[in-house]
């Protein structure tokens, strides 16, 4: 049976990890490649990188810390993060990494979903979209959170994945850093609507909400970062939990 | 020990560079025929689309070279797929070791499973003893049953005469391949942990 996945989530800034809360306020928390490497040994399903400064200020992601993970984890891993063409996803992708996440380039140029999903198959495509729920409604925000845009939730992440998006990375800013648990009905209203995998992110602070977001929010995948990085929550804890409350979980 | 990596136009080339290398192997990846003849274990990876990748090979030449190889060659995602006769993926005309035709999965008559068929999933190994001497899948070993490995893939090789190991999603496909020298993965060993190193040390041991 296909395992639901965990997946940290490290963002990077000038070379270090970091974790904001609510996107702002940034702490510092290591090495990028040791835990990368830690993550795996504990049993991670998948590793994200981001780029967290890239988009902002115009960089594009590290390269040579793409090719170090590749070099030392043994689990898929997805780079995200200032990416906005098919020659940075290339880049990226020869230096070893498995697919690039896609997030603000993608809102100013939905056209680049297609041609990556064409030059590289829609596998390799992660839309991500960061959002805030302003009267009931999804709102799609652009620059890690900065800017926002007239795009809705369901109706992005539904053309994300009819231009050939191969998953859908979304994170509630709401929910983000709060530590009250993820996103469960809009996550649920995304799972219903498409037929590619989501990736819930912002929100968890304990191990029930990963449960919920796996049985509630019919979620594909959970990921976090502070959470893991400050070992407020253990890999192999997590999933014994999640095993023993029925989730298809990978040991 | 000599372990070669085809060299050609689908991904993920480095990142199996990158996993023989933390089994301790130096492989070296090439398109060049002498090369790949010598090696003692030969690779063929990929990530892409399979008509691309076939227009590829046969441009190069590597396609009869591929079939002519007689050291073990293992096959790895869209590479076990192009070893099969035939891919519904651009209608393709492959290279034809496995007896088995590609297909899409259809997810019509399970809406909740999606494509594609992303994750970690289990594998079964096949009991029926059908191989050429009736062997047994020589890749895997007691430490990998029950064990998760990791698959991205929108197309499937049925169950057939030359299956060694099974997955289930959607419908019961073939988790790994073997004929005579030619063995072959669906799943990416180079993505799948402790498990999928084993898979590759198994490959390097043979």
């Amino acid at each position: 049976m296909l395992a639901r996945r965990i997946i940290p989530c490290l963002d990077v800034k000038d070379g270090t990890t970091v974790k904001g809360v609510n996107f702002v306020n940034l702490k510092n928390a290591g090495d990028p490649i040791l835990l990368g490497k830690r993550y795996c040994d504990e049993g991670a399903d998948e590793l994200v990188f981001l780029d967290i400064n890239a988009s902002h200020e115009g960089r594009s992601t590290f390269v040579d810390m793409v090719r170090r993970v590749a070099e030392n984890v043994s689990i898929p891993f997805t780079v995200g993060g200032g990416i906005a063409s098919v020659h940075d996803v290339g880049r990226l992708l020869e230096a070893g990494a498995d697919k690039v996440s896609i997030n603000s380039a993608a809102l100013r140029n939905p056209g680049l979903i297609d041609d990556i999903a064409h030059n590289f198959g829609n596998q390799v495509c992660v839309l991500a979209i960061d959002a805030h729920c302003v009267d009931g409604e999804w709102g799609c925000y652009l620059n890690g959170g900065r800017i926002p845009t007239d795009r809705k939730l369901l109706e992005w992440a539904y053309e994300g994945q009819e231009r050939g998006a191969g998953e859908i990375l979304f994170t509630s800013m709401d929910h983000d850093g709060v530590k009250q648990g993820f996103a469960c009905e809009a996550l649920s209203e995304l799972s219903s609507r498409l037929d590619i995998p989501i990736i819930a992110s912002g929100g968890c602070g304990a191990k029930e909400h990963f449960l919920d977001v796996f049985a509630k929010g019919h979620a594909d995948g959970a990921l976090a970062a502070s959470l893991f990085q400050l070992n407020e929550i253990h890999i192999p804890d997590l999933k014994r939990y999640l095993s023993d409350n029925g989730i298809a979980v990978r040991i | 020990m000599k372990v070669a990596i085809i060299k050609y136009n689908a991904g993920n080339v480095f990142s199996v560079r990158c996993a023989l290398q933390r089994i301790g192997v130096d492989a070296i990846v090439t398109d060049d025929a002498a090369t790949l003849r010598s090696a003692d274990k030969v690779v063929f990876p990929g990530v892409g689309e399979a008509s691309t990748a076939m227009d590829y090979l046969r441009r190069h030449n590597l396609d009869t070279l591929i079939k002519s190889l007689t050291q073990p060659v293992l096959g790895i995602c869209i590479g076990m797929q192009l070893l099969c006769r035939h891919s519904e993926e651009g209608n393709t005309d492959c290279l034809g070791i496995f007896d088995s035709d590609v297909l899409r999965f259809d997810n019509s008559a399970a809406p909740g499973l999606k494509i594609p068929h992303m994750g970690w999933n289990t594998i079964e190994p096949c009991q029926h003893g059908n191989m050429t001497g009736g062997t047994h899948c020589k890749l895997l070993d007691e430490s990998c049953t029950g064990k998760y490995l990791y698959f991205v893939h929108s197309y499937y090789a049925p169950v057939g005469s030359h299956t060694v190991a099974t997955c289930n999603y959607i419908t019961p496909f073939s988790a790994m391949l073997q004929k005579d020298n030619f063995y072959a993965t669906q799943f990416h060993p180079e993505k799948s942990g402790t498990v999928g190193e084993q898979i590759l040390k198994n490959f390097i041991m043979l």
